[in-house]
């Protein structure tokens, strides 16, 4: 089999594979996965890395420059915000009301 | 020496791949409950960090005067950028956020095109690598140019209502736009001297195409629009992948293409629309008729006061809360968590139902609920909620409007006519929280207002939650 056809054999695999998680995941979750999901699309970071040695020209730097930027705003936004997003989900695995209800009073 | 050579062997990189695409196929799997999601996170998070770092140490990555700092000042940039978005962004925001992310996600794609084909690489391609280099250019721009106008028109810097070109010119120029796309493209495969000026023709016609995509879609169907660029820019991404013959950006664009997708049909499946409905647009506003219609003959609507409505409250068994756009509005979710726990001392059971499309985007309900420490387990989703109503004393409805419009059920004129809604009618009253008597997102005017059972208290929610609260305590 030549490299092609392996890439996109992997392609149509991959696509089986998320389908079958994601479809698991529970609406509750569709916010934090949108923005995990955010943060994996930011795998275009890598096409930046791997293209910058081999550019030349001015405009060239400048375009890839802005594309690993914008790959890692993805990546390290993305991962952030999800976790922020995601502790809060957890957070309160014993529900509290009474602690809720003091700061309630006290108002 | 001999360990840094061998940490370069293109098979040592291609094992870190395959490691970094399982951590975050595995990290996925983790999404699928709260209690495991934040570890989940943090091993695709790790995969992701190994993919990168596999890449840096790539033999002649950083060959080139300069490279070294180029790459240092974009990944400084993303940083600065990034960093203070994910920590500062308020929940009530996530959709402009997500919004955005997508969109600098397809753009990265597209300027990776763009050199790709400046640099005339292009030339040098077999044909079948260069048809995935090109889909993933017109998917990326398309994805970050619509992706701008969503972010524009979920921040209110651009007006939420459609924008639309009459009649068909809409779909005409849609169509002549995608032909210019696909033409340059099959020019660029066949081989041509001058491919600097087509990618470029390719970038600026899919940059139109993805503003007049989005321009006409109206704020009520933004989570699909949002699930639906999300999509694209991982297809995207997948095929710049295949085009490097990197199997990481693969695997990873097809978990994420695969995601958008499935959230894609989820929503339009809650709203009853095909997703080719929605992209050709025009929902909101452009039903203005049936609304004078409607409303002349729904008769008149019954006002309350916050202190009737926390007597009512008060002395229910059940209670549910159907929060909607509204709510993240006024930013009344703490709010709402403050009744339902002075409300659950007085004994009072509440539950909350979430229509998926409840909000700007998936979940979004959820996550601005899961701020304000509600217990998940009382988020009930449509179906699990829709058959307790007719035991229920009392549903509060805040800021939520055509997720409970009974015409969606009973009036085949309708146009939401067939969107499974939150049968809030069938409880033994109904409150809705309102800020005025303006119409829903979508333009139609609500039956449910008019009922004898129903009864309306006017203001910002956020006020009119802690009104009712403070009575509910002082009673």
């Amino acid at each position: 089999m030549n490299s092609l056809v392996i890439y996109i054999a992997l392609l149509v695999l991959a696509g089986f594979v998320g389908y079958t998680v994601i479809s698991k995941v529970p609406n509750t979750l569709h916010t934090p996965l949108m923005s995990g999901t955010n943060a994996i699309h930011g795998i275009v970071v890598l096409g930046g890395l791997l293209l910058m040695s081999e550019s030349s020209g001015v405009l060239e730097k400048i375009l890839l420059v802005i594309a690993v930027a914008f790959g890692t705003i993805n990546v390290i936004g993305g991962f952030l915000v999800t976790d922020r997003m995601l502790e809060m989900f957890k957070a309160k695995d014993p529900p509290k009301p009474q602690e809720t209800a003091t700061e309630d009073d006290k108002q | 020496m001999i360990a840094t050579v061998f940490l370069q062997t293109t098979n040592f990189i291609d094992a870190a791949y395959i490691v970094a695409f399982a951590l975050l196929i595995y990290g996925m799997t983790g999404l699928t409950g709260p209690r495991t999601a934040v570890r989940g996170n943090k091993i695709a998070a790790v995969g992701m960090a190994i993919a990168v770092v596999a890449t840096l140490l790539r033999k002649g990555e950083f060959h080139g005067s300069g490279t070294v700092w180029l790459i240092i000042l974009g990944v400084a940039i993303g940083t600065a950028v990034g960093v203070p978005a994910a920590r500062r962004v308020h929940m009530t925001a996530m959709p402009q956020m997500v919004a955005m992310f997508n969109g600098v996600g397809g753009g990265a794609v597209a300027l990776i095109a763009w050199v790709e084909y400046r640099h005339g690489f292009g030339g040098g391609y077999p044909l079948r690598v260069e048809i995935f280099e090109l889909f993933g250019a017109i998917v990326g721009s398309i994805s970050f140019w619509g992706s701008n106008i969503a972010f524009g028109k979920l921040q209110e810097i651009l007006p939420g209502h459609p924008i639309k070109a009459p009649g068909s010119i809409q779909t005409v120029i849609n169509l002549v736009l995608l032909l210019i796309c696909v033409a340059s493209a099959v020019i660029l495969c066949a081989g041509t001297h001058s491919q600097a000026l087509f990618i470029l023709g390719i970038l600026v016609a899919a940059a139109i195409l993805g503003n007049m995509v989005v321009l006409p879609i109206g704020g009520a169907d933004m989570p699909v629009v949002i699930s639906l660029l999300n999509a694209f820019t991982g297809l995207s991404a997948a095929a710049t992948g295949v085009a490097l013959s990197n199997p990481v950006m693969i695997v990873a664009g097809m978990i994420v293409g695969a995601s958008g997708t499935i959230l894609t049909n989820l929503m339009a499946k809650a709203m009853n629309r095909s997703v080719p409905a929605i992209v050709a647009g025009g929902f909101g506003g452009a039903v203005a008729a049936p609304v004078g219609a409607a409303g002349a003959t729904g008769g008149t609507v019954r006002t309350t006061s916050a202190q009737d409505v926390a007597i009512q409250l008060s002395y229910a068994r059940l209670v549910v809360i159907a929060p909607g756009y509204g709510m993240a509005v006024a930013q009344a979710q703490h709010a709402v968590r403050e009744l339902e726990v002075a409300l659950e001392q007085k004994g009072v059971e509440v539950k909350y139902a979430i229509h998926p499309v409840a909000g700007r985007m998936p979940g979004h309900m959820n996550v601005l609920l899961a701020e304000a420490n509600v217990p998940y387990d009382l988020l009930r989703e449509m179906d699990d909620i829709n058959p307790e109503f007719s035991r229920t004393d009392v549903t509060l409805v805040i800021g939520a409007n055509d997720v409970t419009n009974p015409a969606a059920k009973n009036e085949p004129g309708s146009p939401i006519y067939g969107m499974p809604i939150l049968e809030v009618d069938k409880s033994a009253a109904v409150v809705v929280l309102k800020r005025s008597m303006a119409s829903g997102f979508a333009g139609i005017d609500n039956p449910l207002f008019y009922e004898p059972k129903t009864s309306l208290l006017f203001g910002d929610a956020k006020t009119s939650v802690s009104e009712i609260t403070a009575e509910v305590q002082a009673l």
